[in-house]
Formats: structure tokens, C-alpha cells, sequence
């Protein structure tokens, strides 16, 4: 067994008193049910915790996220594959910069509700992750070349160290700005950002105050004006502005030498600054407070045509050099260590470790594959990485009461075991009302997994069934083309018959439609309504056609064929002759049928139906005695007709 | 899709509604009410979409619906309705009929009223899965195939329809002060009139063919004997409920169940629906109804009845254009409201100029300039 990376945490149960007693557990989809116990048959513990692991996705701020990357994620999966992937590299920087716009969405979200420490946690983490996000999108997504990284990483820390500009607008905003205590740390967190506009602004204000020192103010703002910027927009190549830039910075060398800013130490630091002094640098580390903008800042100032494979060089050292050497490293620093050294599947694998939850992971890897960034290396278990975490993520989600829609989504872009996990999965959402097991069946059908299908309509026919709504129990089976539950439901119906002598819901049976093809015992049921209502409506010789049809054509089931006879009688009876002579004759062969069969008549089958009274109690007698009267009835019958040819 | 943002709610949306405005003022609505499905704490919320005298266009943002109040509510909301100005009725899939009372000054909702075991089986309860109002009777079908009508204000019901349906009722709409109209899991509309006693409809209403379960119905706005409906299949179907037991018009609208069909109430020239497959479609019938085209153009339906012809010299304007319902030749525009690729759109609401819909993405969407 592999090492553990990290420690486990530990969660206590309340209540539970390990000196006593044991812990007994079982594990859930997302959760695990504790329960303590001594080992005994009796004297438990009443109890059964539910730990959960994930708590996030309960929060409902965090929600939104879910539902807003769930859009975003369809849609990018559903970009076309035939394009060129360099054409298509601004379409993922926009979904890049989509994802990280949700995240900031949901932060000030967070930030807005107060002051629960919880709450607080979550929003720091989630700083965290659009850091992270950024910085990859920047290094991998984007790919910026040498030239262009310096500035975008720039704008990367820009967008991270907003506290910057709220300190800027209280200076600003005091009387006497050039006075303010803040004054000094604006301009040179400017300068170390690289605003050289906003600190040249700034400094024009010290520089009214102190008329005496004016050429020295000048010199400086000339230096900050005149620092080259790289430009990928323009012709220039990088070379040239390497040599722009150095030039540049021979100037300010000189300035250096020729101890120019000498009288006031502010302005020196900054020139220091300008040429990459690290011991100044360092210096102002309260004002960098981190390691990765120390990196971004010695990188403008000393090495702003960095190439990307150097990148890991400098984020090394720069962490040594800022961190205390006793302190101990944050899973953050590794993980943007990782991705300055380019190692993906570092950065996936810490932060994995690091948060609690398969968001993250699962929608940066999700994109970073559609990049073709990540060598397609198979796990132990078949399936690639983009494919696992997106399955942990969304088995995740399926625990949740109501996101497990969005779950689906993610099933469906899972090539190997999306369908494995969506047919196990889906048969475990609970189904409360008929609307939401119609939405189930729906994604079923969608995806054609009849089996499932089948097995939903069946719980929810049955539930019918059980609160005796017959009609809700036949539509299911209907939709299930399930024909073994619609025989079922039509044997209830049947029974119901015989036991009242009525048919119940008659809406349903009158209006079956082709649906009475499902199977066989239904269609005899609304065959066999259908003859009721012709006898009802006076039309003898359809009803008579349709009884014998029922028996001859098999479709009655055998223990029904005593009745049907039975409700030959009184068509027999009629004064006019309503059975054709053939016709007589099949009675006559269904009947010895019947006897040969030895199936057993129901004797008290009510009559009353029919408006037919016997002139003698039926049920009172006994079975060959029965079968003796009719024959005689159906012969008697057939005379008359040959008698009257 | 311009004037149509994403609010995103963190429940489930299963209805929307606005709330109504006089009649009297031109104003256009600017609150609504929305109930959650499938959470484990589901609630009713009260939203205002703010002030509507800025008409500019640059207001899109602040168009972004606020949360005035919101009142838990037991079990999924599977129908809403505003009774009045202050109070809501919902249906709830625990079987209970809640009336609830949205206090203007202090923005807190509260329970006015509730019938609890409302829709029931002989064990347990059923679901009670539409309400319809006509203040102050409330009208509610569910799952156990019940019709119950209550009166606002009154503890005990006032009337009960035993075992109107063998199958699960979807929903209820009035066609006159007396008269109901209900669609069920297999496929019938069927008319009550409560002035007979007994529980059997006056009239029944199918599709031959396939018993495609229907799940919702609207009655045209003027002409109370045109009815619209939708359901599994995602057909539209028009019907005229004077004659025959067909529908008049099928059409083909959407690719899976159709949850909500909606007549504009004013403009009822324009109807809206909304499905399971995620879109929200606005069908629109030409308005040059004074020209005498309605023959020779009938081609693309699937059924028609003749009665559906005009009368010779009768008033045309008066000819229900959806009786024709074209929508090969133009007579018939349909148009996508939504943004592709969502999640099921559960319920919509349009009145004058103002659509408002909620999806399963755990959105609303609010459009405040419908083209109609």
C-alpha cells in the first residue's frame, strides 16, 4: 500500500466515549454512518451519526457555483472537436476566464455575508482558488511566451493585491496626502507592481512640497516614464527590447553611482528597486507579503524576458529567500511552486490533498485536457485523470439532495464509466412525487437505459398499486412497456369484477386506446368492457360477435371462459336468434373445451349485470349440473336456428 | 436574448409567478413569487425586479431580481398561484394547501390558511399537484385523483370530487365561474361543472392514438372555449372544447414533457411554453387577421376540423387565429427565449410586458421587454 500523503484529520463524535464503547461504521456514497456499540444483542446506543465529508456543497452560496460551472462546463464540452487547437486557445481562455469569473461572483457573495468564522474560512479558501486558477491559466492555458509572461504574471499579482488601490484613495483622499504615514508605502507597493503611471501621480504631490528637491523629483519620474514595457502587440521582438531595456537600466545604474537620489532615502530605495536590488526588496516585505510577489517584482526588475522554462529557477529561490527558513511550507506554496515548474499533474495532485471537495480539480484538469496539456497516462483502474475526478465530482454531487441533476452532465462526458456510474447512480435518486420521477425517467430514456427505466416505472407502479390507483399504475406500465405489470394490473381489475360485479375506473378501461395491445390480459379486459357496453346498448349481435372472438381467439384467460359462457346465457335466451348456427357450434366446442380442461366455473359470479335474474339460484348448484343446463340452453339454440335454416 | 440575465437562487425552481397588477394601470409588474422543489428545506420567496420608471436600456443590471422575503414551506411547491394582491396559495407535494400572506410594510410572509391533509390516500398523503383561483374559491387536484374546493377564509372544504380520476391529476384551469377543466396522466381533459352534484365530468376529451400523459392547460383569455395544453411528448395542442373530442390544432414544439403552457393574457395572439428539454418558446401568430387567408394555407397540420372555417362574411377578427395554427406558412412564429444547453425550465409567467421563468439550473430569468 502506497504512503499517506498528509495526516488524517480526526473528527470527533459527540457523545461518544471511546473508553467504553466501539465505533461501528458503514460506509455511505458520500458519507459514513457511525453508530456505537459493545458488541452485544442488547443495551445499544440509540444513536446512528451521519459524518459528512463534504460540507460545501450544503453551503448555498457555494451552490451557485456549482450551478454556474455546470453551464460552463456543458458548453465547453460541446465545442467542436475539428477545429485546430490554435484556433481554438482565446475560446479556452474565455471559458478560463468564465470559470474564474464565477469564483469571484461567489466570493464577494461570501465576503458580503458577515462575520461567521465558517463563512470566512470558505471565502479565504476561495481567494485561494481563483489564485491558483489564475496562475494556471496564465502559465498553461494562455501559454504566454517570454516577453508577455513578466506582464501577465504582473496582472496576476495586480489582481490579488487589490488593498493597494484602497490604501492609494485614503492617501489621496487625506489633506495633506504627502504627509500621510501611508504615503511612502503606496507609491513604492506602485513601484513594485509596476504602476509606474499611479506612482509618478503620486509623487507629483511630494514633489510640490518640497520645491528644493525638484531636479531630483524629475530624475525620477524621468526613469519611471522612460522604463520599457515589452509590447506583443508591436513589431519590436523580444531582443530588441532587451536591449531597449538594459540600455534603460544602465541609466539608472548611473544614477545610482552618481548618488543623484542620495538626500532622500525614499527615492533611493526606489532607484534600487528599479535596478533589482534583492536586499531591498526584502526590505519591503511587508509590503509584497508574499513569496510569489517578491518572484513577479525581482522578475520585472532583473529578468523581464524570462523564459517559461526558467520560471521554476526563480520561484525557488524566491521562496527561500522570502520565507523564514523555520517556517513551514503552506500547501499553497507548493502548489504554485508546482506550477511555476510546470508539473501539472503536481499541481492537481496537491491540491487535491489540499481541498475537500472535487470542484476544483475536476473543472481545471477538465479544461487543461481539452488543451491537450495533460499526457493521457492511465490509471491503475482504466480510466484517464480528467475522467476520474470528474467521476469523484459527480458520484460527490449525487449524494446531494437536488444536485444530482447536475451530476448527470458530468456522467455524460465520462467516454469509459460515465454510463456504469450514471445506471448505479440514478436508481438511488428517492422519488417523492410523480413529476420528479418523470424528469428520472426522462435522463433514462434519453440515454437509452431501459433497464433503469423499466425498474423506476415499476416502484412507481407498484406505489399506485398499493394506494389501489389503478389507472396511475396502468399508465406507468404503459410508459414502461412493462407487460407483465399491465397483466397484473389487469388481473386486479378482473378480480375487482368478479368481487363487485362492476367494473371500477371505468374512464380508464373505455379509453384505453392501442394501449390495450400491451398485453394480452389487457386487451381482454377492455374487450371484455367493450362487450358490456354493446350488451348496455342493446347491439346483441356485436356483443355476441365479440364474445365468442374473446373465447375463440384465446385471448380469454381459461378461468374466465366459465363466465364468458355465462354471459352467453341470456344472448342465448333472446327471443331472436342471435348466434349463428357456426356461431353455436364454437360455443358448443368451447364449452367441451372447458369440461376436457377441468377448469373450475366461479359460482358466484353475480348476474345482475347482464339484467339477467336465472330462474333458479346458480350458485346453488353444483358444477356438472351447471355445465348439463347450458349445453342444453346452446342446443336448444341450435335447433332453432337449423330449424330455421 | 437581450434583457434576459441569470439569477441564480440555489434552490430549484419548480413555479413563478408575478404578482398581479390592476387592471386599471398600465403599469408593468414588478413583483414576483417563486416556490422551490427537491431541497430539503424548500420555501416561497417574494422578489421585486425595483423601480420600472428608468426605461433605459443601459439598466439591464439593475433589473436583477432582489429577495424581499421568503417563508418555509413543507414539502416541494408543485403549484402557486396569487390569490389576491397579499395572499398566495401553493400546493404541495405533502398534500397541503397552504394560503400564505405577504405583509407589505414589514416584507415578511406568513401563514394565513392551510388545509393539511388536503389531497390523501387511504395510508398516506398524496401529492397535491395544481391550485387554481377565482377569489375567493380555490380549486386543487393531486395525485389520488381528488378535486377539492375550498373558500379562502373557511376552515372545512367546501366540496369534494371522490375518485374523479383513475389516474394522477396534473393540473386545473377555469373555464367559467362553474366550470373546471382538468388534464390527467393519461391523456384526458376532462370539464366539471359544480353546479351538478355527482362526481362525474360533464365531458371528456382525447386524443385517439397514444394516451400521451398531459401536464399542463390554459384557457384562452377570451374565448373561453379554446384550451391549450401540453404534455409528455412535448406537443402543443389546441382544442376547442365546444365540439368534438379532438384537439383542433397539433404542433410540434418541444422534444420532451411540456410543463407550462401560457396564453399572453392580454395579447392573446402570443402564447408561451416551457419543457423539460430546456427552452422556453414564444409562438406568435400574425396579427393581419383582416385579411380574409385563412384558406389555402392549411397545410403543415396534422388535424384540423371544419368547423375551424371561417363563416361566410362572419367577422374575421374574430376567427381565432390559433384555430388555423400554421406553422409552415408563416402564420406562426416561434422563437427560443433561452440561452441553450439549460437544464429543464419548470415553470414560466408573462404578464404585459414582463416574462419571468424558473429552471432546475437553480435560475430565474427575468425578459422585461417581450416583443408582443
Amino acid at each position: 500500500m502506497e504512503e499517506v500523503d498528509v495526516e488524517p484529520t480526526t473528527t470527533p463524535i459527540p457523545g461518544f466515549d471511546s473508553n467504553q464503547k466501539h465505533l461501528g461504521f458503514v460506509w455511505g456514497p458520500g458519507d459514513i454512518l457511525v453508530y456505537e456499540t459493545i458488541y452485544k444483542a442488547s443495551g445499544g446506543c440509540p444513536f446512528v451519526h451521519e459524518v459528512r465529508k463534504d460540507e460545501d456543497i450544503y453551503s448555498p452560496i457555494l451552490r451557485k457555483l456549482f450551478n454556474e460551472s455546470h453551464h460552463i462546463f456543458v458548453g465547453l464540452q460541446r465545442i467542436r472537436e475539428d477545429l485546430p487547437s490554435k484556433n481554438k486557445k482565446p475560446q479556452f481562455v474565455s471559458i478560463s476566464k468564465n470559470y474564474r469569473s464565477v469564483i469571484r461572483a461567489c466570493m464577494e457573495e461570501l465576503q458580503q455575508v458577515a462575520g461567521i468564522v465558517y463563512v470566512y474560512h470558505v471565502s479565504s479558501c476561495i481567494i485561494t482558488l481563483e489564485l491558483i486558477w489564475n496562475l494556471c491559466e496564465v502559465l498553461f492555458i494562455d501559454a504566454a511566451p517570454a516577453g508577455s509572461l513578466v506582464l501577465h504574471l504582473l496582472d496576476w499579482v495586480r489582481l490579488h493585491k487589490a488593498d493597494v488601490d484602497e490604501k492609494a484613495r485614503e492617501v489621496l483622499a487625506s489633506e495633506s496626502p504627502a504627509e500621510h504615514q501611508a504615503y511612502w508605502d503606496v507609491v513604492i507597493s506602485y513601484v513594485l507592481q509596476g504602476r509606474m503611471d499611479e506612482a509618478r501621480q503620486v509623487l507629483v504631490k511630494q514633489a510640490a512640497l518640497q520645491p528644493a528637491a525638484r531636479v531630483m523629483f524629475k530624475l525620477l519620474d524621468n526613469l519611471l516614464m522612460k522604463m520599457p514595457i515589452f509590447n506583443p502587440g508591436e513589431t519590436q521582438t523580444l531582443t530588441e527590447f532587451d536591449v531597449k531595456w538594459r540600455h534603460w537600466r544602465e541609466e539608472v545604474d548611473h544614477c545610482l553611482q552618481d548618488q543623484s537620489f542620495a538626500s532622500n532615502r525614499h527615492l533611493e530605495d526606489i532607484c534600487k528597486i528599479l535596478v533589482g536590488d534583492e536586499d531591498v526588496l526584502l526590505e519591503y516585505k511587508e509590503l509584497l507579503s508574499t513569496w510569489y510577489h517578491f518572484l513577479v517584482t525581482r522578475l520585472l526588475f532583473s529578468h523581464p524576458t524570462v523564459k517559461p522554462t526558467e520560471l521554476h529557477y526563480y520561484a525557488q529561490s524566491s521562496m527561500h529567500m522570502f520565507l523564514d527558513t523555520r517556517s513551514v511550507p503552506e500547501p499553497l506554496d507548493s502548489i504554485l511552486l508546482a506550477a511555476f515548474e510546470f508539473d501539472i499533474h503536481q499541481v492537481i495532485k496537491d491540491c487535491s490533498i489540499a481541498l475537500n471537495n472535487w470542484w476544483f480539480v475536476g473543472h481545471l484538469t477538465d479544461l487543461l485536457d481539452h488543451c491537450k496539456l495533460l499526457q493521457s497516462h492511465n490509471l491503475h483502474f482504466g480510466s484517464n485523470l480528467r475522467e476520474f475526478l470528474l467521476l469523484e465530482y459527480a458520484s460527490g454531487l449525487f449524494t446531494h439532495h437536488s444536485l444530482w441533476q447536475l451530476a448527470v452532465d458530468y456522467f455524460d462526458h465520462c467516454p469509459e464509466f460515465g454510463r456504469v456510474y450514471l445506471e448505479l447512480q440514478i436508481e438511488r435518486v428517492p422519488l417523492d412525487t410523480e413529476r420528479k420521477a418523470l424528469k428520472v425517467i426522462r435522463i433514462c430514456e434519453q440515454r437509452q437505459m431501459t433497464e433503469q427505466v423499466r425498474s423506476i416505472c415499476k416502484i412507481m407502479a407498484k406505489k399506485a398499486l398499493r394506494n389501489n390507483r389503478l389507472g396511475s399504475a396502468l399508465s406507468w406500465s404503459i410508459r414502461a412497456k412493462d407487460a407483465a405489470f399491465a397483466t397484473l394490473i389487469s388481473e386486479r381489475f378482473l378480480q375487482d369484477y368478479c368481487a363487485k360485479g362492476t367494473f371500477s375506473d371505468l374512464d380508464l378501461i373505455d379509453n384505453l386506446g392501442p394501449a390495450m395491445l400491451l398485453s394480452d390480459r389487457l386487451t381482454f379486459l377492455g374487450k371484455y368492457r367493450e362487450f358490456h357496453r354493446l350488451y348496455g346498448e342493446k347491439r346483441f349481435s356485436d356483443a355476441a360477435k365479440l364474445l365468442l372472438s374473446l373465447m375463440t381467439a384465446k385471448i380469454a384467460p381459461h378461468s374466465f371462459w366459465m363466465t364468458l359462457l355465462t354471459d352467453a346465457l341470456p344472448l342465448l335466451e333472446q327471443k331472436e336468434v342471435i348466434f349463428s348456427a357456426d356461431q353455436t357450434h364454437e360455443l358448443m366446442f368451447c364449452l367441451e373445451e372447458l369440461t376436457s380442461g377441468k377448469s373450475v366455473p366461479t359460482p358466484d359470479r353475480p348476474m345482475q349485470v347482464l339484467g339477467y335474474t336465472p330462474p333458479y339460484p346458480l350458485s346453488n348448484v353444483c358444477f356438472p349440473f351447471n355445465l348439463l343446463i347450458h349445453c342444453f340452453i346452446i342446443c336448444s339454440n341450435l335447433y332453432s336456428c337449423l330449424a330455421r335454416g | 436574448m437581450d434583457g434576459i440575465n441569470a439569477k441564480y437562487v440555489s434552490k430549484k425552481i419548480s413555479k413563478t409567478r408575478w404578482r398581479p397588477v390592476s387592471s386599471s394601470s398600465l403599469q408593468q409588474p414588478d413583483i414576483f413569487a417563486t416556490g422551490s422543489w427537491d431541497n430539503e428545506d424548500n420555501s416561497i420567496s417574494i422578489w421585486s425586479i425595483g423601480e420600472n420608471g428608468v426605461s433605459s436600456m443601459d439598466d439591464e443590471f439593475e433589473g436583477d431580481p432582489q429577495l424581499l422575503c421568503e417563508y418555509k414551506h413543507n414539502g416541494d411547491v408543485l403549484d402557486l398561484q396569487f390569490l389576491d394582491q397579499d395572499r398566495i396559495v401553493t400546493a404541495s407535494s405533502t398534500g397541503a394547501v397552504t394560503i400564505f400572506r405577504h405583509h407589505h410594510n414589514s416584507q415578511t410572509l406568513s401563514v394565513s390558511q392551510l388545509w393539511e391533509r388536503a389531497h390523501h390516500y387511504p395510508c398516506n398523503n398524496a401529492p397535491c399537484t395544481g391550485v387554481v383561483c377565482n377569489s375567493p374559491e380555490i380549486v386543487t387536484v393531486g395525485e389520488d385523483g381528488r378535486i377539492m374546493l375550498f373558500r379562502a377564509d373557511q376552515e372545512g372544504v367546501l366540496r369534494t370530487i371522490e375518485m374523479a380520476d383513475s389516474s394522477a391529476i396534473h393540473a386545473v384551469t377555469f373555464l367559467r365561474t362553474t366550470e373546471i377543466l382538468t388534464v390527467n396522466s393519461i391523456g384526458q381533459l376532462k370539464l366539471w361543472d359544480f353546479r351538478q352534484p355527482g362526481n362525474e365530468p360533464s365531458q371528456i376529451l382525447s386524443l385517439t392514438g397514444d394516451r400521451v400523459p398531459l401536464h399542463c392547460v390554459d384557457r384562452h383569455p377570451n374565448q373561453q372555449h379554446i384550451v391549450a395544453t401540453g404534455g409528455q411528448d412535448g406537443m402543443l395542442c389546441i382544442w376547442d372544447v365546444r365540439q368534438g373530442n379532438m384537439p383542433i390544432s397539433l404542433m410540434e414544439a418541444h422534444t420532451s414533457e411540456m410543463w407550462e403552457v401560457h396564453f399572453h393574457p392580454s395579447n392573446p395572439g402570443h402564447l408561451f411554453s416551457c419543457s423539460e428539454d430546456g427552452s422556453l418558446l414564444h409562438w406568435e401568430t400574425s396579427s393581419n387577421t383582416d385579411t380574409p387567408s385563412l384558406q389555402g394555407n392549411r397545410i403543415k397540420l396534422l388535424i384540423i376540423s371544419r368547423s375551424a372555417i371561417a363563416p361566410a362574411g362572419g367577422n374575421q377578427s374574430l376567427i381565432n387565429a390559433w384555430l388555423t395554427g400554421d406553422s409552415s406558412k408563416g402564420h406562426l412564429e416561434t422563437t427560443h427565449m433561452l440561452p441553450s444547453q439549460m437544464l429543464s425550465v419548470n415553470s414560466l409567467d408573462v404578464l404585459g410586458q414582463c416574462l419571468v421563468c424558473g429552471t432546475d439550473g437553480e435560475a430565474i430569468y427575468v425578459n422585461r421587454y417581450v416583443p408582443i
